[in-house]
């Protein structure tokens, strides 16, 4: 190949990536531009057009985004919490005790992989009526705090770790717990990282299942929120409701752009597996 | 004594499974099953028990043809969302791996859809699509001077619409895995293959490509299954219409049981979203597993 046709050739690589990344970001960008101006500038692009916080504002006193922040806030805690826990213990069981049943209650875990509890929304929806628990945050978090996808994950890593490090600690006396505690954990500390932020993002963005368990705004998380909000009628400005939107990405939005090469590994460390 | 240590690691093991084994069991096994139970009993209204009517749910839905119409835009949904974004996301991938000018800014604007509530996207992309008023008008009326179109309001574009949101919040994620993928990629074989003289495209076609089948297989898995979970956006932009043409089978089991109260119909629909998820299962079995090998 000449070097004329390879410098074309680079150049028009370079210029459909941008392209598209300029397509790509264009609805969001939109997005800021309604947000920080006044209503009057919501179709009109003008370089000088004064900038202004006033819709956010309106949109934090239309509707109680404070409580609902709170709710989202306990409610992806709740479930990280659960998870680690519950993945956890599951996973080293998986990864290093030999019991009757273990591959076939594997196979049960990893059927939730495929049989989400959202799609079992209309009997997990009984079972929180029997317990008592609809439209409390609870009963938003229950049916994920045993994940699949976690225990997984989990039990992956735990196999790498050297069956010699583990043996070494029980011959020091250790219990079973003290070298999951000492040995397994920290050793998994990126998959945990990496399985946190997908998780927290996750459930941070889950919408179908709040909406259907939910029904205050003491338990509604942002999401639903924001679609309550944004539904009550035509009558909301179209800049109060993007600021609305960009409030309620926002913080999950802000810790990508600070801690961006963490979160693309993270994931990349989520999926490889 | 040596059955007694085993026995005593049974025990162990089984302890450190049943937390994790109640909640699942609780809230995936079990309702799993009840569903598949409920599916053949009438629902429950008020004092009035459900009692057990056979197939009858069944014969309803084989002659509810809301249920062949979503069950079709599932269809055209998943034929239209996973392959353009999964050839989205390999060209993004691509590109991102190479030195390019501002690299990051670009990484950032691919990926940026993922970690935004669907919720939000939808918000966002109902404003963009906005007839007459919205930027997509304005462009294309500025353009081509196209008259204000309501592209969520027509039956024809509403699915399509859809769909486009769809691959513009599913691309950077699945790049993702591109990325990862190409970076264990060795270079000396795409150098081996530079002297002996291949161009891009074959050292694409012949190497990278066939390298990268694994990840596309496993892409593929959860495009798939993100098809037939992805409804939130469904909610803000369209509410499924206009008449159910952008309805997708699982928002029309959150439809009839929990707008309807048909709980027994829906427990139906989704015996048949389950049978769907396994039909896939089993192909992904035979295509799949002989492929990737977990260790």
């Amino acid at each position: 190949m000449s070097g004329l046709a390879t410098n074309l050739d680079r150049f028009l690589n370079v210029f459909a990536a941008w392209a598209l990344a300029l397509i790509w970001v264009l609805p969001l960008a939109y997005a800021v531009w309604t947000a920080f101006h006044p209503a009057a500038y919501e179709a009109r692009f003008e370089l000088f057009a004064p900038l202004t916080l006033e819709n956010f504002v309106k949109a934090w006193d239309a509707a109680p985004f404070a409580r609902y922040f709170l709710n989202t806030f306990i409610l992806v805690t709740m479930i990280l919490a659960g998870q680690f826990i519950l993945c956890t213990l599951a996973a080293y069981a998986f990864a290093r005790f030999a019991f009757p049943g273990r591959n076939i209650l594997f196979a049960l875990v990893l059927l939730q992989l495929l049989v989400m509890p959202d799609i079992l929304m209309v009997e997990n929806y009984q079972t929180m009526r029997l317990l008592h628990l609809v439209d409390t945050i609870p009963a938003i978090a229950l049916p994920y705090v045993a994940s699949g996808f976690g225990i997984f994950l989990l039990r992956q890593t735990f196999m790498t770790v050297p069956k010699e490090l583990d043996e070494a600690a029980r011959i020091e006396g250790a219990s079973f717990l003290t070298v999951l505690w000492k040995v397994y954990i920290p050793l998994a500390k990126p998959t945990y990282l990496a399985y946190g932020l997908v998780s927290v993002s996750h459930h941070w963005n889950n919408f179908l299942w709040p909406l259907i368990v939910t029904n205050s705004v003491e338990t509604r998380p942002v999401t639903v929120g924001l679609s309550v909000f944004s539904a009550i009628d035509s009558g909301v400005e179209w800049s109060v409701i993007n600021a609305a939107t960009l409030m309620t990405s926002g913080p999950l939005l802000l810790a990508f752009l600070l801690f961006q090469r963490q979160f693309v590994q993270s994931f990349m460390r989520a999926g490889i597996k | 004594m040596r059955g007694l240590v085993f026995r005593r690691e049974w025990i162990t093991g089984w302890l450190l499974l049943l937390p994790a084994l109640v909640f699942l069991f609780a809230f995936t096994h079990i309702p799993a099953v009840t569903t598949i139970l409920n599916s053949f009993f009438s629902t429950p209204r008020g004092r009035r028990q459900a009692k057990f009517i056979g197939l009858d749910n069944y014969e309803r839905m084989i002659g509810d043809p809301v249920f062949w119409k979503v069950l079709w835009n599932n269809l055209w949904f998943a034929l239209g969302t996973i392959p353009v974004s999964v050839a989205l996301a390999i060209v993004m991938a691509l590109w991102v791996n190479e030195k390019l000018l501002g690299r990051s800014f670009v990484r950032m604007a691919y990926f940026t859809p993922t970690v935004l509530p669907l919720i939000a996207v939808a918000n966002i992309w109902l404003f963009f699509y906005t007839p007459g008023f919205g930027l997509f008008d304005q462009i294309t009326g500025f353009l081509f001077g196209w008259p204000a179109t309501n592209y969520l309001g027509d039956p024809d574009t509403a699915l399509n619409a859809i769909i486009v949101v769809t691959v513009w919040k599913e691309a950077g994620f699945f790049m993702i895995f591109y990325l990862a993928a190409l970076q264990s990629i060795p270079v000396n074989l795409k150098e081996a293959a530079q002297i002996e003289g291949a161009g891009r495209w074959t050292i694409f076609r012949r190497i990278t490509f066939p390298l990268l089948m694994p990840t596309t297989l496993f892409v593929c898995v959860n495009a798939v299954i993100n098809s037939f979970r992805l409804v939130d956006h469904i909610f803000i932009l369209t509410d499924g219409g206009p008449d159910n043409a952008s309805a997708l089978l699982l928002f029309y089991i959150y439809e009839v049981a929990f707008r309807f109260w048909e709980t027994a119909y829906g427990a139906t629909l989704t015996v048949a979203l389950l049978i769907l998820l396994s039909l896939l299962a089993i192909s992904q079995f035979f295509f799949f597993d002989r492929k990737v090998h977990y260790k």
